[in-house]
């Protein structure tokens, strides 16, 4: 797919909360054997959601250097809003200054919400409709105690600020795709706590056939190679799952290097792909081609191909994902229900 | 808070924003009517978003509503355009906080409303992130 006019970001900015859960811990806590991943990234007390949103927001529009008022659109993907009615956009678009000239929503599609919200602001973005959109991938995961996904349900996410291309625009677009199927691997029914999932069904009918049907049929469409990109991200709900996505696309371990944080932070689901993509911008390059593929269970996969302008070098001041991937503190497994509101007094 | 008395306060808490008096310059956060000087006429003011703390105090035995967040410190902070604020202070253990400490404002949750109330959001201050 392509736009009407040309699109690129032109401001970006992501937030890992400080606080951080061993997989080991996890093991001591139900004798399990597991390590996904190696830690976790968990939430304070006072953060959700809405608070990550905004932090990401706020980098993304200091970085832009624009006037606020003039984003036409905030979009948030969520899977773990934090009110069941209300959109979360509303609140982020309050503080950043947005308001009352803006459209907001929440959009859900397990962890691909934030891609999703980056799609349509392309489209809004491409059209002439709106000046300048910001799609934002955020979530604080929810992982059953003692289910596999205890070890890698994490907190984070990114913000995305897209605009017609021009010099200040640091990364634009060349095309995206999209790729949805009703493929039930994992969900979670209105007023549950927990979502649950088909186990090894999430694996090759799920993650893969929609990784690589999104991203062959980009690859297909534009032309390019997997030689032709300096860097690649996968969605990365583990270690192992965007290893293997790169090896089958045909990309190499180098390519998938910056963007892969899963393994120190978890997977930060609709917040995963844009952290992973925030990551990547943060030691790119003008010039450099970016291929971005990520994936929600339900399922689908939203493809993109940035390519880095020399704004890039004046746009990423402050804090980069790396700093608040090492500013970290463990807490014990009684920390984190606690932080998580999950312990019931 | 009540639902009506959070949402008039919400630019101020979310933006940091004060007040700033258009005759001698006197910036107020919170807001007052009448300046020191007599005047009655304001203009907004964004407060800086950076500064360090003079005192502070680690909160035991928390107010209504900030029960579970205890220990937490609650601090006098000089901003760098010379507004003060007080405000709690996060991402930081109690016995690390010390004069001087530089801080930076971030967006936090401040109270829940119990279960099915609203949610309040405001600004709290950590240790600069650089
Ligand atoms: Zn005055």
């Amino acid at each position: 797919m392509k736009t009407g006019r040309q699109v690129g970001i032109i401001g970006y900015g992501a937030y890992v909360p400080m606080y951080r859960l061993k997989a080991s811990e996890i093991n001591r806590v139900w004798g399990g054997f597991g390590a996904p991943v190696e830690e976790k990234s968990v939430v304070a007390l006072d953060e959700d959601t809405i608070t990550i949103s905004v932090e990401a927001a706020k980098q993304a529009v200091k970085r832009a250097n624009i006037d606020p008022s003039e984003i036409g659109a905030v979009y948030v993907g969520t899977e773990s809003k934090p009110y069941a009615v209300k959109p979360s956009g509303t609140i982020v678009a309050e503080v950043i200054g947005a308001t009352p000239s803006v459209s907001t929503a929440d959009y859900e599609f397990a962890c691909k919400a934030g891609t999703e919200a980056m799609q349509t602001c392309i489209g809004l973005v491409g059209s002439g409709m709106h000046k300048y959109a910001m799609a934002i991938g955020a979530d604080t995961a929810q992982g059953r105690p003692q289910d596999a996904l205890e070890y890698t349900a994490a907190c984070g996410g990114a913000a995305f600020i897209f605009g017609e291309r021009s010099a200040e625009t640091i990364a634009y677009l060349e095309a995206s795709y999209s790729f949805v199927t009703d493929t039930p691997d994992f969900w979670r029914r209105s007023k549950e706590m927990y979502p649950r999932h088909g186990n090894r069904f999430t694996g090759a009918p799920a993650y893969f056939k929609h990784i690589t049907g999104a991203g062959k049929a980009l690859l297909e469409e534009t032309g390019y190679k997997p030689e032709d990109f300096k860097w690649a991200v996968f969605h990365q709900p583990n270690a192992k799952f965007p290893i293997n996505a790169a090896k089958i696309m045909g990309f190499s371990m180098d390519q998938i290097e910056p963007g892969l944080v899963s393994p120190r932070i978890g997977n930060t689901y609709a917040g995963s792909t844009p952290v992973g993509l925030a990551a990547t911008l943060d030691v790119a390059e003008p010039d450099d081609k970016i291929f971005v593929v990520s994936y929600g269970s339900g399922s689908g996969s939203d493809a993109f191909i940035f390519t880095v302008q020399d704004a890039i070098l004046e746009k990423r001041e402050g804090p980069k994902m790396e700093t608040f991937i090492e500013r970290k503190e463990y807490v014990d497994y009684a920390t984190y229900l606690k932080n998580r509101g999950q312990i019931i007094k | 808070m009540s639902v009506p008395r959070y949402w008039r306060n919400e630019v101020p808490r979310y933006r940091l924003q004060g007040e700033e008096c258009s005759q001698c310059g006197a910036k107020y956060f919170p807001t007052r009517p009448v300046c020191k000087c007599g005047s009655t006429d304001f203009k907004p003011y964004k407060l800086a978003e950076r500064g360090e703390v003079v005192t502070w105090t680690t909160i035991s035995s928390a107010p209504t509503g900030f029960e579970k967040y205890v220990p937490y410190v609650v601090a006098l902070i000089e901003l760098e355009d010379g507004c003060k604020v007080l405000s709690q202070v996060v991402d930081i253990a109690p016995d690390a906080v010390e004069a001087g400490l530089k801080v930076e404002a971030v967006f936090r949750k401040v109270k829940e409303d119990g279960k099915e109330g609203i949610l309040q959001y405001g600004y709290k201050f950590r240790p600069v992130v650089e």
